[in-house]
C-alpha cells in the first residue's frame, strides 16, 4: 500500500465529512433514549418500537412506496420507448421537438413542473390522490429513464439488431430477444433511478396529492415543522438503511458480473 | 478424366441467381452505387474488392435488405427483391463485427434463425450440432461468446448465418479481425465450407490477396462502379485498366505513346533519348494513342550483365532493396529518372546475393509481359 499525500489525506477527510457526518449524527441520535433531539441520554431502541405504532407514518410509507413502484415501472417502459425511437427512429417529424421535451423535465424547476400538473389536474376535474401522484411522477421520472436508455442504445452495436432481422425477427422480435436483454442493465439502473426519485420527491408530491394521500417526505415534512421528533430520526434511518443496502447490493452484483466477465475472457484468449 | 470447368459466366445459357439491373443508391447528394448492372451465379464464390468508401458494402447491405436502391432493381433467382423485408429473404449475413448475440450461448446463437422459422426442435438440435461439427466447435456449444477466441468467434458467426441454409451468403469482411497467419487458414476453411455446402458467397474484402484466394471471380470496384469483374488470374494477368493493375499487387506504370508496327505489334515512344519498347497487345491502339504499359514487377528480370535476345531491355541503378525474406524487390532507377521495381525469388543465401545498393544493372522483359492500356 502506497502512502497518502496529506493533501490526498484532507481531501478524502474533507469529502467524507461533508457526505457523511450529517447523517451519521442522525443515525446516532435515532437510538437516543430521550425525548430532546440533540441531548444524548443513553442507548434505546424505542423511538423505532414508536414508530411501528404510528399509523400515519406507516400509512404515508404505503403510499409512497406504492406510488414509486407504480410510477417507476410505467416510467421505465415509456422512457425506454422514447429512447429507443430517439436513437433508433431516424429522421421523422417533431423529432427535435420531442427530444427536446423529454429533457425540459430534468432543467425544469420542480415548482413549475408541479404547477402546471396541478392545473391540468384541476382542468380535467382529476380528483388528486394516489393516481395524481403517480401521473406527475411518471412525467417526470421517465426523462431520466430514456436518459439512461439512450446514452446505452447509443453504444449498442447496431448490427446485432441487423443480424436479429436478417436470422429472420420481425423488428418487434429483434427488440424483445436481443436489444432488450442486452440493454438490460440500463433498463433496471433507470428503474432504479426512476424509483428513487419518485422515493425523494416531495415538492411535486406535495402539489399532486391530496388529503386522502400523502407521501413519506410530505408527512416528515410537516411533522418536522411542528418540531423533530426521534421518531422522525428513526425514520429517516431506515430509510438510510433501505438505500444503502441497494447501492451495495447493485454495486456488488455489478462487480461480480464484470470481474467474471473478464476472467472468461482472459481464459479465451490463453486457450 | 477433365473435371468440367467451374464457369457459368461464359455460359450464355446460365441463369445468374442474382442480377442488379442498373442500380443506383444515392445517400443524399452521395452516390454510393452507380448505374450498376451485374449478374453473379449459383455456387460462385464472388468478391468485392475495393478501398473503403467504394460502394462495396452498399451492395451487400442492399442484398440482405438493410438498403434499397434508389433506382433500378435486383433479382434474385428471378425475383424482385425491393418489396421484400431482411426478414423473409433467402439471403443471410456473417457482419463484419460478427454480431453474436453476447447474451446467448454458442449453441442458441446458431440455433436463433432456425428457432424463429419454427422448425421442430429435434430438427434445430440435429441441424446445430451438423454446423457445430461444420466449423469445429463441438467443444463451446455451451459457453457465451466472450468466454472463446476471435478465431472462434468468426466461426460461430459463419455457422449461424449457414445454419438456415441461406442461397445466398453474404460475407463482409470476415476475415478482418483475425491476425494474418489465422486469416489465412481461414481463407482455406472458407473455401472448403463453400465447396461442401454448395452455398452462394458473397465475399466484402478490401484485401486483394484474400479476393484471389477464395473467390471464383472477383468484382473490382472503384466510386460506385465496377470497373472489372473476372477471375482472378484475369484480373492480375490482364487488368482492364491502370486502376485495376494498381490496385492489384504491384506493378510498373509507363506512360508513352504506340505506333504499331506489325499484327498486335506495337512500339511505345516513353521518354526521349530511350529506345522504344516493344509490346505485343490484343487490344488495338491508333498511331500516336498515349498509353500505359503495365508490368509486374516479378516479369521484369534483373542481370548484371546486359542480356542478349530480348524484346526490351533497360539499363538503371538499384536505388532500394525490399527483402521480404522468400522475394526481393528491387527498386531500380533509369538514367532519365524512372523507377521500374523488378522482383526476383530468393534462391540463395542472402550473404551471397549477387546485387546490392548502387549496383548499376539491366533490366529486361519480353513483349508479352506487359498490358498495354488506354487508360
Amino acid at each position: 500500500m502506497t502512502r497518502m499525500s496529506w493533501f490526498n489525506t484532507v481531501s478524502l477527510t474533507l469529502g467524507f465529512a461533508f457526505l457523511y457526518v450529517p447523517m451519521l449524527i442522525l443515525v446516532i441520535f435515532s437510538f437516543n433514549d430521550g425525548k430532546l433531539v440533540t441531548v444524548w441520554a443513553g442507548f434505546s431502541t424505542k423511538w423505532y418500537g414508536e414508530l411501528m405504532q404510528n399509523e400515519a407514518f406507516l400509512n404515508a410509507a404505503w403510499v409512497t412506496i406504492k406510488v414509486a413502484v407504480v410510477s417507476s415501472t410505467i416510467a421505465t417502459v415509456l422512457g425506454t420507448m422514447a429512447a429507443y425511437v430517439l436513437v433508433r427512429g431516424g429522421r421523422f417529424m417533431g423529432r427535435t421537438l420531442f427530444s427536446g421535451m423529454i429533457y425540459a423535465p430534468l432543467v425544469m424547476p420542480e415548482v413549475i413542473t408541479g404547477l402546471s400538473l396541478l392545473l391540468l389536474f384541476i382542468g380535467i376535474g382529476l380528483d388528486r390522490g394516489v393516481l395524481t401522484i403517480i401521473l406527475a411522477h411518471t412525467t417526470f421520472s421517465m426523462c431520466y429513464v430514456s436518459v439512461v436508455v439512450s446514452s446505452r442504445l447509443m453504444t449498442f452495436d447496431r448490427s446485432l439488431e441487423e443480424a436479429a432481422l436478417d436470422l429472420g425477427c420481425s423488428a418487434a422480435q429483434a427488440f424483445r430477444l436481443v436489444t432488450l436483454p442486452i440493454i438490460a442493465p440500463a433498463v433496471i439502473s433507470g428503474w432504479l433511478l426512476a424509483f428513487t426519485l419518485s422515493l425523494d420527491d416531495l415538492v411535486i408530491a406535495s402539489f399532486t396529492s391530496g388529503p386522502a394521500a400523502t407521501t413519506l417526505p410530505i408527512k416528515i415534512y410537516s411533522a418536522v415543522r411542528l418540531g423533530v421528533s426521534p421518531e422522525i430520526n428513526a425514520l429517516s434511518t431506515i430509510m438510510i438503511a433501505i438505500v444503502t443496502i441497494g447501492v451495495i447490493t447493485a454495486s456488488l452484483v455489478n462487480k461480480r458480473q464484470l470481474v467474471r466477465q473478464q476472467r472468461d475472457e482472459q481464459a479465451a484468449v490463453r486457450s | 478424366m477433365t473435371s468440367p470447368v467451374f464457369e457459368p459466366w461464359n455460359d450464355p445459357e446460365a441463369k445468374p441467381l442474382i442480377e442488379f439491373q442498373n442500380v443506383t443508391k444515392r445517400f443524399g447528394s452521395f452516390t454510393a452505387i452507380d448505374d450498376l448492372t451485374i449478374g453473379i451465379y449459383e455456387k460462385e464464390f464472388f468478391a468485392l474488392l475495393g478501398p473503403s468508401g467504394c460502394g462495396k458494402t452498399t451492395m451487400m447491405r442492399m442484398l440482405a435488405g438493410f438498403d434499397t436502391p434508389t433506382e433500378g432493381a435486383i433479382f434474385l433467382a428471378g425475383q424482385n427483391m425491393a418489396p421484400v423485408p431482411p426478414n423473409k429473404r433467402a439471403t443471410n449475413m456473417m457482419f463484419q463485427s460478427y454480431a453474436l448475440f453476447p447474451h446467448l450461448s454458442i449453441w442458441d446463437n446458431i440455433a436463433f434463425g432456425l428457432k424463429r422459422e419454427g422448425m421442430p426442435k429435434p430438427d434445430i438440435e440435429a441441424r446445430v450440432d451438423e454446423m457445430l461439427r461444420l466449423t469445429r466447435l463441438e467443444k463451446f456449444a455451451r459457453r457465451k461468446p466472450h468466454q472463446i477466441s476471435g478465431g472462434q468467434r468468426q466461426r460461430v458467426a459463419l455457422a449461424r448465418s449457414l445454419a438456415k441454409h441461406p442461397k445466398l451468403l453474404l460475407l463482409d469482411e470476415p476475415l478482418g479481425a483475425l491476425d494474418k497467419k489465422l486469416r489465412q487458414d481461414t481463407q482455406f476453411e472458407l473455401m472448403d465450407i463453400q465447396e461442401k455446402t454448395g452455398t452462394t458467397f458473397v465475399i466484402v474484402t478490401h484485401d486483394q490477396e484474400e479476393a484471389m484466394t477464395v473467390a471464383s471471380r472477383v468484382a473490382v470496384m472503384d466510386n460506385g462502379k465496377i470497373i472489372q469483374v473476372s477471375t482472378p488470374d484475369r484480373i492480375y494477368e490482364n487488368p482492364n485498366s491502370v486502376y485495376v493493375a494498381d490496385f492489384i499487387g504491384e506493378v510498373n506504370i509507363i506512360d508513352g505513346t504506340v505506333t504499331p508496327n506489325g499484327p498486335d505489334s506495337y512500339s511505345v515512344a516513353w521518354k526521349d533519348g530511350q529506345p522504344p519498347l516493344n509490346v505485343i497487345s490484343p487490344t488495338v491502339f491508333s498511331d500516336g494513342q498515349s498509353c500505359h504499359l503495365a508490368i509486374r514487377p516479378e516479369k521484369v528480370t534483373i542481370n548484371a550483365e546486359k542480356p542478349a535476345d530480348v524484346d526490351n531491355v533497360v539499363q538503371g541503378k538499384i536505388l532500394d532493396i525490399a527483402y521480404l525474406g522468400n522475394i526481393s524487390t528491387y527498386h531500380v532507377e533509369l538514367p532519365s529518372g524512372v523507377v521500374i521495381k523488378a522482383q526476383s525469388a530468393n534462391t540463395r543465401r542472402i550473404s551471397r546475393r549477387a546485387f546490392t545498393w548502387e549496383d548499376t544493372v539491366w533490366l529486361s522483359w519480353t513483349a508479352t509481359a506487359g498490358v498495354l492500356l488506354a487508360n
